[in-house]
């Protein structure tokens, strides 16, 4: 077993990769709220995007709301991954 | 001139414990991971700090009005060390360790991001301590503690905080437990 | 690139002919080692060995399958340079119940993962080598390890015994003297991960291969195998849940030869699960399907750990399915939330379907239970569950619409 390669990458892709510790996750939900276009809750209420695991990435236009939700998030689960 | 810094003093004691009862109230909401109606969850994140930070700076009048106040007789000691205080030193010695609880509760909310989430839980939970103490204080030392108002403002600050504690304890507060098979982390 | 072995101190020694090479030695112990494979070359520095891993083509015999070369690579050049600052691994945790290829490499040729260790540290000036390995090989792997001056050091470290416990990062934090489960990672391993150190972390099998390449070289590696898997795997060999047998063959190899190799009659099988219980499933008629990655593609399985499990055409997949199901879930280290909630679900509608419960709905209710879990871990346990019971719904769906039909006669022990 081995870790999970990184999210393919392509040149359209948008640089900014948020990051979801699921060891540090607790589902609260506050990350949903600030961006529901990148992410929704499963049925346990943990944060959901489809298509990406662990790491999301974050068009332009949404950078500031990502910002936030990194530092509101009350687990601390969240970081921004400059690629 | 005194009788102003007096009653300044006083009012802003009780508003300061007027804003923390409601922090305490939206804390408990917060790690509940609930909304409070159309307020969405990061709402009450933000306000459950601001109104703290807001009672924070009530205190801190509190604290300087009665500084000057020659009846209190306050020392600059007495606003660190608990228990020296030359009028009523076990009443006032409440207030200083409240002062002290919440300005260490306060600080490590603030640099969260830096001390990391264990360190700033761990001394988050003094909160439960610091509130009670808080209003024994309010209680013992209050000029006001005798007043039908003072006890009505009071009762329903304690009654408030005991029923969230109760529901902060209750099986299902957490949003989703009831879902979850297990706990993660 | 081809290196000659040291011929001034020691005899040339032929290099291994034929698919027996991991176990060519007739004994474990050191004389017997020496005199098989020859001496190692002295030292081989971090350039010369990239050129030679690159050149092999290996690729890492713990599971996943990553390309050696490009592992040693990922080591920043700068940390190659700042002697005495990375850390080695050899992984021999196999906590995979259906793998026994690690402990018995251990236990039949210990000296070739000592000299693959010490080549790879030596490499790369390591500061510090480990060897985490099972308690059961732990005695054995000691003896050989007091046999020679040049691995005094080696640290022999027990491994945890858990499916997860050969997850890279969950062997970093075990050896660091935390918990031994997997962690959140942004950063590699072989940028930070011991104690901040840069850590390369090898299975042993793997380690055993390079310390063969360091010595007859690249071309003398590729002359077995196929282009798309040379060189030799082990691999075990089992049915019905129970593994039995580890042999080494050819990469490439035909998986129905190898069965039949063991003594298993392939007209019996359903179907082999290859790579374990993270793995997937291969349908009877393909079994002659070759061992490497471009034949095992299409139905979602790669050579991985090199384990093959032949289920008889008596037994009913998706009762044994299930019951690999609710073993995995119940593996989860506990830490992230949709694998903690979302495998234990997964596990329970397939336990319904397997006993019997004809809601049509169910099939689609494990799909989509896999879809949500997958991706959404910190180690690949949950995508790895959700690949072996989508993997048991799509070869076996002939079985799943006997099940929802009510008529599966096969035997659901």
């Amino acid at each position: 077993m081995n870790l999970r390669a990184p999210d393919p990458r392509s040149a359209a892709d948008p640089t900014v990769l948020l990051h979801i510790d699921w060891t540090k996750c607790d589902g609260r939900g506050l990350c949903t709220e600030i961006l529901p276009e990148l992410l929704a809750r499963d049925e346990w209420g943990y944060p959901l995007s489809y298509g990406y695991g662990s790491n999301v990435p974050v068009p332009d236009r949404l950078l500031d709301a990502a910002t936030d939700a990194v530092s509101l998030c009350p687990r601390q689960a969240l970081t921004l991954i400059d690629r | 001139m005194n009788e102003a810094l007096w009653a300044l003093g006083r009012g802003t004691g009780v508003v300061s414990l007027a804003l923390f009862t409601v922090s305490v109230l939206l804390g408990i909401l917060n790690r509940s991971g609930r909304p409070l109606f159309a307020l969405p969850r990061f709402s009450v994140a933000l306000v459950h700090r601001n109104v703290a930070l807001l009672a924070t700076a009530f205190l801190a009048i509190h604290l300087v009005t009665l500084f000057g106040d020659s009846y209190a007789q306050l020392r600059l000691v007495d606003f660190v060390v608990p228990f020296l205080g030359a009028a009523k030193p076990f009443w006032l010695g409440l207030g200083t360790l409240a002062v002290d609880l919440m300005l260490a509760i306060v600080v490590t909310a603030l640099l969260r991001g830096v001390i990391g989430v264990r360190v700033f839980k761990a001394v988050h939970w003094l909160t439960y301590l610091m509130w009670p103490v808080a209003l024994l204080h309010s209680i013992g030392n209050g000029t006001d503690a005798g007043q039908a108002w003072f006890i009505a403002f009071a009762a329903t600050c304690s009654i408030a905080v005991l029923s969230a504690l109760g529901w902060r304890l209750s099986r299902g507060f957490v949003e989703y437990q009831n879902v979850r098979i297990g706990k993660a982390s | 690139m081809s290196r000659a072995p040291d011929t001034t101190l020691f005899p040339p020694v032929q290099a291994p002919a034929g698919t027996t090479r991991l176990t060519a030695a007739r004994a474990a112990d050191y004389g017997t080692h020496q005199t098989t494979f020859g001496p190692l070359p002295a030292h081989t520095d971090s350039a010369a060995l990239l050129a030679a891993l690159r050149d092999s083509g290996l690729e890492g015999r713990g599971g996943a399958g990553f390309p050696a070369w490009r592992k040693l690579a990922a080591v920043p050049a700068r940390e190659r340079a700042r002697r005495r600052r990375v850390v080695v691994i050899g992984n021999a945790a196999e906590g995979e119940p259906l793998s026994q290829k690690d402990a018995t490499l251990l236990l039949r040729s210990p000296h070739l993962v000592i000299d693959g260790l010490l080549t790879v540290a030596g490499a790369l000036g390591a500061h510090s080598v480990y060897l985490y390995a099972q308690a059961s090989v732990l005695e054995a792997v000691g003896r050989a390890l007091a046999e020679r001056a040049d691995a005094a050091g080696i640290e022999l470290r027990e491994a945890a015994e858990s499916f997860i416990s050969g997850e890279a990062s969950a062997v970093v934090n075990a050896l660091a003297g935390r918990e031994p489960v997997p962690q959140d990672r942004t950063v590699r391993l072989t940028e930070s991960g011991l104690g901040g150190r840069p850590t390369l972390l090898h299975n042993v099998e793997t380690l055993a291969h390079i310390a063969l390449i360091a010595r007859f070289g690249a071309a003398w590696f590729r002359s077995v195998g196929t282009k798309g898997d040379p060189g030799t795997r082990l691999v075990t060999v089992g049915s019905d849940g129970h593994p039995s047998t580890v042999l080494e063959v050819a990469g490439g190899s035909r998986i129905g030869d190898v069965l039949r190799f063991t003594g298993v009659d392939t007209g019996t099988l359903s179907a082999v699960l290859v790579g374990g219980y993270h793995g997937a499933w291969l349908p009877a008629y393909a079994l002659e399907a070759r061992l490497d990655r471009a034949d095992l593609a299409g139905f979602g399985a790669n050579p991985g750990a090199g384990i093959l499990m032949g289920l008889g055409e008596r037994r009913c997949p998706i009762t044994v399915a299930a019951a690999v199901a609710t073993y995995l879930a119940g593996e989860t280290a506990g830490q992230c939330g949709p694998c903690v909630n979302g495998l234990p679900a997964m596990a329970a509608v397939l336990r319904r379907l397997a006993r019997g419960d004809r809601d049509p709905g169910l099939p689609g209710e494990v799909r989509r239970l896999a879809a949500i879990v997958t991706g959404r871990g910190s180690c690949n346990h949950p995508d790895g569950t959700a690949r072996f019971v989508l993997s048991t719904l799509t070869v076996f769906a002939d079985d799943v619409a006997a099940h929802l039909a009510g008529h599966c006669r096969k035997d659901h022990r």
